[in-house]
């Protein structure tokens, strides 16, 4: 692998920059693997890197429909934060955090990730009960998230509107300090590069039609629009497709695909230092390093494959953001889109082994998967290499939702950004 | 000054009408008409902006919304300063005040422009490949100075005081674009008597014809020929023809959103007037005339400003009456250039020569040039242009029969004209989810298959020679309106001296002489993106279109790539070895041209931004001084303070006035639902946990409310009115969700039970009386209905009327008091209200809010949901498993309720706590611990959710959900604090009155 750095990058200048090697080996796919990855997002390609590097598995495929991480990887508002209510989701989310703090130096590959504060408003008195619940919940998990009053909202975010003459006035907000964005196409690229760098084979434009299975039911393999390929064990991370692929195994996933809309304002100047959430009145916006506000919609209520969403959606998220930050008001909407989301009926993941011998699955990541990508992949990995769950994933089966034992965070927060 | 550039004779602007604006502080003139790039061009100003990375300095590129390089702030102040407009667009009034962006200090001079030199180390995505190390520096130093450079204008720092409108409206077709092909569209629809819509971007409709000035439309000039036909669709009752309104946004199921600007070009807009409206238009039929963008050619130096689209110069020529340099060069790969060149050479304008990219040119348009004298130079490429903050002089070069550049020769030249042919504008095709297929001939992608009722016509589909166009766009008119039921003819007109422009074109980065290492030759001018950038993209392996998009940002700048994508789209072609067709097209997002924030936001704003829902006796509350809150939509009293007292006083005096005497409170915002018919009985038995079959007429009972989950959704008490008739309570923010619920379950699961739901929550207004008085204050008033103990005990209900108005009174208490809550119909609610308080001050009636609602119901350990409940609760959780039958087949949720999770002894349960010292009020939300000097992370037992100082009791009480809470009375445990950790007391949930006695008074 090209080592990544200033030095490199001056000394290719002078060469005109024409000795840049590919960044991955984009690859056909060989007859057999001892592992498949199905989707080639963050999630999918991160697992394969970490299969390669910490379970020293190497004869390993990344098969994605289309181009790499052109899914939800690239259409989300990458917030990361690991303040959730309930520990199983705290740690599994705080996991993630810590891995995403090296990140950069881990792939070398900067992914930009930028811990600006995530603060959390409340409007209500049964926002501030429960973001109280949280901050506390918290800290004895040992995840940093505090309280502040509007005005110190304001201090630390001086847009704020804190004005009491608006309709949800801002009564205060808990902010995660450690919390931040990243730039969502460096996480996969950074994987691929360092998963292929590993010998994992990614391939790309490769449909998976079909899983094959023995007569005693475990995986044999999967059918692809380029071929079959022989393996026996098989990751599946695609996200909003997720019940059409362990479809074609005959599980039925408890999950529900809604679009979900962003968008993103043309670049200005910085003049917004953090990211802020309102779940009572939707609005999520943060400010990207090349100076759009990235904007967070709400989900459309209809079940949808489509990858677009009605307008009054954004419409209603810019109505939020206006009231919120009325100087944004005259800021124009540069583009927007939408992406299909996996959503469980206790809005927490499904990180697991499934009924089937050989097929794994990590899915149900809802609206808020960006933030997991290198925690997920993480532990999915060591549960595909192990047969069995990292402590961290094992409460994240599919079976909890047959044996009730729920980690209700859209109960916790109303909605799981 | 102000006519240097202008040539007398030319041009739309009304010359009578002279019109002062500054540019960077300085003063300008031009005339009514102009856009802000029209004028300055006049004043010989090309130089209006700097790039996003490298800060060159940029000239006006286009005369349109893809204009990438023009971009300034419009506006003064700090909440109307408005970044990103483009000049192009930008109509000048007296007063107009216009600022470059993104240079520092000022726009001839840029400290920013040292990153040109630097510009060899800032290939496409550098800082993926950076800026890691130290660790420590990215988020102190590297990231602050990146996000300082980035960024293009600056951010209004004032709330806008704009407003904004909305309209919605239906139609049988729209049409956008007004030009040839749309106007020729909303004639024919619009005289097939079809209601039609049409939306044109820009200022005046007409489109190309303005600019046009040599075809002939029925002898007429097009500009001339428009005119008529903008009367006559004006003139017809029919037909909406809107200006300066941009379709933006294509849904699904002819959804399309269009953005209209309604005072941006007025000096004085009158009061209150809208900036913007947002039209959502539901059209039948849609006919797309977007028209045709030109496309520059890549070349090094092609941003220097004075070069520019060969067609824009015609419009600022014709449309405006600027000539944009005196002596021009023309590189083209199309005839279109050819009238430019011969229009620009009537206007005075030197053309030093026309350099083709085609071996032989051979067009009408060349004869003429030729004959015109213009040199022509078949074969010829630009090698690069020279100039800094002006273009002044090229290097053309032969194409040698290898594909190589030959050696070049320096011309002279303060203006560049570029034309790399057209490409069809299919924006909002695309977003409609219309498939494009790649015409082979016109070398672009062109609308194939459609997906919505929607036709392209003209130029947008890659028609263009204006005979053509009109028959394209009168045809699609007509099939249009015909699809909707109105037929009609498409209409003809004769044409005359058409020019014949799309024969030819050329997509990708032109030949040169040498390796161009340090060329700069841009393919996205406003994101900096350079030829280079895309091949090195492609050497990195990024192969998808989408994949270079993102890895180099072309065709994500503000203009979303309009006059970039098909150039690095040949680029990219190139690199890979694979044909245009075959690499694709990146999405196209909405908008198609930026929209303002505002305009979605509408009215929305402050008191408008949700609606207030209000109770009947809200002035009441408001008069005396009442401190509201808001659950929900509704504002509910939350305490009513007197003498200035603070949250606390006032509620430690509203509690102790009700349990001593008598309180009134206001619970009309509780949701009510009527559940009528011969099931209803069976319906509620299947909604909730309860058993509802042996429930008396009369009687109420407190239901609960179960998700499939098992766990608990709502809770209300319920009277059963008559067999067939409940009146259900919900909670005040429960209530549509679980209307909708029951809504669901009745359409979808049990269609066969008669069963109707009707919301009634805001036909009753609901005053609660409780206390141990509330019987002497209400008897007096209930219309002789006996209220007694025996005739209408704690939990039943009668009908009757109070003060001559209809009646629903309940005995229900969520106080733990004696108490009772009257219904009234809502449009007798104040004076029912003013009634029972006339009543009841003479018995020290005590008016009470959600406050002292909370305090009163926590002594008694009645749980509220949402509070005590998280979703994640079962009925027993919170102490109600007493209310789910036993013996009931099924009921929403019993499935779940049996299972071994569910029903697990060290689930989170109800609990009462107690602190040690009395005055402590424990805060909401702090967490339940057995070792308070753990290390984190601390293992949790459970949680506060409510938490009040009794004055009753005289000390402090919480409720707390606690892991197996049952069984730890009495126990010890912590609540760790900053700092410190509070022991509490594990006890009863019900604090006060446990045996009850006090309702059954």
């Amino acid at each position: 692998m090209q080592k990544f750095s200033a030095l490199s990058l001056a000394r290719q200048a002078i060469g005109g920059h024409l000795g840049w090697k590919p960044q991955w080996r984009s690859v056909a796919p060989k007859p057999a693997y001892d592992i498949v990855i199905v989707g080639g997002g963050g999630h999918g390609l991160g697992t394969a890197y970490y299969l390669a590097r910490q379970h020293g598995l190497r004869n390993i495929a990344v098969i994605e429909r289309g181009w790499l991480a052109g899914g939800n990887t690239a259409r989300n508002t990458t917030i990361i934060r690991s303040n959730y209510l309930f520990d199983e989701s705290s740690s599994y989310y705080e996991h993630s955090l810590k891995l995403w703090e090296n990140l950069s130096q881990e792939l070398n590959y900067n992914v930009m990730f930028s811990q600006r504060g995530c603060l959390m408003v409340a409007h209500t008195v049964h926002d501030v009960q429960s973001f109280k619940r949280h901050v506390h919940a918290n800290r004895l998990n040992g995840i940093d998230n505090e309280w502040l009053t509007a005005e110190e909202a304001k201090e630390f975010c001086p847009p704020l509107n804190i004005s009491p003459n608006i309709r949800y006035p801002v009564l205060g907000a808990s902010l995660q300090r450690r919390a931040g964005t990243a730039r969502h196409d460096a996480v996969a690229w950074g994987f691929a590069r360092a998963a292929s760098d590993l010998g994992v084979d990614i391939i790309e434009n490769c449909e998976v039609t079909g899983i094959m299975r023995a007569p005693t039911g475990e995986v044999t393999g999967i059918n692809t629009t380029r071929g079959d390929i022989r393996t026996g064990k098989i990751g599946v991370s695609v996200a909003g497709h997720s019940s059409v692929v362990l479809g074609m195994a005959g599980i039925r996933l408890p999950l529900q695909s809604n679009p979900l809309q962003a968008l993103v304002s043309e670049p200005v100047k910085p003049a917004f230092p953090t990211i802020v959430m309102s779940n009572t009145i939707h609005a999520y916006i943060s400010q990207s390093d090349k100076g759009e506000m990235v904007i967070g919609a709400g989900t459309d209520s209809y079940v949808s494959y489509t990858q677009r969403g009605g307008l009054h959606i954004p419409a209603h998220t810019l109505e939020a953001i206006c009231e919120l930050f009325p100087m944004f008001r005259r800021l124009r909407m540069l583009r927007s889109w939408g992406g299909i989301t996996d959503n469980t009926p206790d809005r927490s993941p499904i990180t697991a082994k499934t009924s089937i011998p050989g097929l794994y699955v990590n899915c149900g990541w809802g609206t808020g998967g960006f933030k997991a990508t290198p925690g997920a992949a993480n532990l999915f990995a060591w549960t595909i290499a192990r047969n069995e769950p990292h402590p961290i994933n094992a409460p994240f089966t599919i079976e909890r939702f047959r044996d009730g034992v729920m980690i209700d965070e859209a109960a916790a927060a109303a909605v799981a950004h | 000054m102000t006519k240097q550039y202008r040539i007398p004779g030319r041009g739309r602007v009304n010359t009578a009408r002279r019109v002062t604006f500054t540019f960077d502080g300085r003063e300008f003139q031009g005339y009514e008409g102009d856009t802000l790039a029209s004028a300055l061009l006049a004043n010989g100003q090309h130089l209006m902006g700097r790039s996003f990375k490298y800060h060159r300095p940029r000239g006006v590129v286009s005369a349109g919304s893809d204009e990438p390089n023009a971009l300034v702030a419009v506006g003064s102040g700090p909440a109307l300063q408005t970044p990103n407009l483009r000049a192009t667009q930008v109509e000048i009034h007296d007063g107009l005040v216009a600022i470059s962006q993104n240079r520092f200090p000022c726009l001839k001079f840029d400290l920013g422009a040292v990153n040109t030199l630097a510009a060899p180390l800032l290939p496409a995505g550098f800082y993926y490949k950076t800026f890691m190390w130290p660790r420590s520096f990215w988020d102190k130093v590297y990231e602050p100075i990146i996000r300082a450079s980035a960024g293009l204008g600056v951010a209004p720092t004032a709330p806008d005081p704009d407003q904004y409108a909305f309209r919605y409206e239906h139609c049988d077709v729209l049409v956008v674009g007004a030009g040839p092909a749309g106007l020729a569209a909303a004639l024919a629809a619009g005289r097939a008597g079809a209601r039609v819509i049409v939306a044109d971007e820009t200022a005046e409709a007409g489109g190309w014809l303005l600019s046009d000035t040599t075809s002939r439309i029925d002898g007429k000039t097009g500009a001339a020929w428009a005119r008529e036909v903008v009367d006559e669709l004006n003139a017809m009752p029919n037909v909406r023809l809107l200006t300066r309104c941009t379709a933006f946004n294509y849904g699904p199921h002819n959804m399309v959103a269009l953005n209209e600007r309604l005072t941006d070009h007025l000096a004085h807009p009158a009061v209150g007037q809208p900036k913007e409206r947002l039209w959502q238009v539901r059209a039948k039929e849609v006919v797309l005339a977007a028209g045709a963008l030109e496309r520059p050619l890549v070349f090094d130096g092609n941003d220097r400003p004075g070069v520019m689209l060969a067609t824009a110069a015609r419009t600022y020529l014709n449309r405006y009456g600027v000539a944009c340099g005196r002596r021009a060069i023309v590189v083209t790969a199309d005839d279109a250039a050819y009238r430019v060149a011969l229009d620009l050479k009537d206007a005075g304008v030197t053309v030093a020569a026309i350099a083709d990219l085609r071996p032989a040119p051979d067009g009408a348009l060349v004869a003429a040039a030729i004959r015109a004298g213009i040199t022509v130079l078949p074969n010829t490429t630009i090698q690069r242009a020279h100039g800094l903050n002006r273009v002044c002089s090229v290097e053309l070069a032969q194409l040698l029969p290898d594909g190589s550049v030959g050696k070049g020769h320096q011309w002279r030249a303060d203006l560049v004209l570029m034309s790399g042919g057209f490409t069809p504008s299919v924006h909002m095709f695309s977003q409609s989810r219309g498939k494009l297929v790649f015409d082979e001939e016109l070398g672009v992608y062109v609308p194939g298959q459609s997906a919505e009722r929607e036709r392209s016509a003209g130029a947008c589909r890659g028609v263009y020679r204006l005979d053509r166009v009109l028959e394209d766009g009168a045809r699609a008119g007509a099939e249009a309106a015909a699809a909707t039921g109105f037929d009609g003819s498409a209409p003809q007109w004769q044409t005359g001296d058409l020019d014949e422009p799309g024969r030819g074109g050329f997509a990708g980065a032109l030949p040169r002489r040498g390796k161009g290492l340090r060329a700069m030759a841009f393919v996205d001018y406003q994101n900096d993106v350079t030829a280079k950038d895309v091949k090195l993209a492609v050497r990195e392996g990024f192969r998808s279109i989408e994949h270079i998009k993102r890895y180099t940002t072309t065709g994500m700048a503000t203009d979303q790539g309009k006059s970039s994508n098909v150039n690095a789209l040949g680029i990219a072609s190139e690199a890979l070895g694979r044909p245009v067709e075959k690499v694709g097209l990146t999405t196209f997002r909405p908008p198609f041209t930026p929209v303002t924030f505002g305009a979605f936001a509408g009215h929305a704003r402050e008191f408008l931004f949700d609606p207030v829902r209000r109770t009947a006796a809200d002035g009441w509350a408001r008069d005396r001084g009442a401190v509201f809150e808001d659950v929900g939509l509704w504002q509910r009293a939350r305490y009513f303070p007197i003498n200035g007292e603070d949250m606390e006083a006032a509620v430690r005096r509203e509690c102790l006035a009700t349990r001593s005497a008598v309180g009134i409170f206001d619970a009309s915002t509780l949701g009510k639902i009527e559940v009528v018919g011969p099931d209803a009985a069976t319906f509620m038995n299947r909604m909730y946990v309860n058993g509802w079959t042996k429930l008396a007429v009369g009687r109420c009972r407190y239901g609960l409310l179960c998700r499939e989950n098992g766990f608990v959704y709502d809770d209300g008490v319920v009277g059963r009115v008559a067999a067939d008739r409940f009146h259900v309570t919900t909670t005040t923010g429960g209530a549509a969700g679980v209307l909708n619920m029951m809504e669901d379950y009745l359409q979808t699961e049990w269609p066969d039970l008669d069963v109707w739901l009707t919301s009634t929550s805001e036909e009753w207004s609901v005053i609660a009386v409780q206390g141990p008085l509330a019987r002497k204050v209400l008897a007096p008033l209930v219309d002789g209905l006996d209220i007694s103990a025996e005739a209408l005990p704690h939990m039943s209900m009668a009908e009757g009327s109070i003060c001559g108005v209809p009646m629903r009174l309940f005995r229900v208490s969520f106080t733990g008091e004696l108490g009772f809550e009257v219904n009234v119909p809502s449009r007798h609610g104040r004076r029912i209200w003013d009634a029972i308080w006339a009543a009841g001050e003479p018995h020290g009636m005590t008016p009470y809010g959600t406050e002292t609602m909370h305090v009163l119901r926590a002594e008694k350990g009645y749980i509220v949901v949402g509070q005590e409940t998280d979703g994640t609760a079962t009925p027993d959780d919170v102490g109600c498993g007493w209310a789910v039958s036993k013996v009931k087949k099924d009921f929403v949720g019993k499935r779940s309720l049996a299972l071994p999770a569910l029903k697990a002894p060290d689930r989170l349960q109800l609990v009462g706590l107690l602190t040690l010292d009395p005055s402590e009020v424990l805060e909401e939300g702090t967490q339940l611990v057995a070792r308070p000097d753990e290390a984190v992370p601390m293992h949790k037992l459970g949680h506060v959710t409510s938490s009040y100082f009794s004055a009753t009791l005289g000390h402090s009480i919480a409720l707390a959900m606690v892991a197996g809470g049952r069984a730890r009375m009495g126990e010890t445990l912590y609540v760790p604090v900053e700092g410190r950790s509070i022991p509490v007391k594990v006890t009863n949930p019900v604090f006060y009155d446990v045996e009850g006695a006090r309702l059954n008074v």
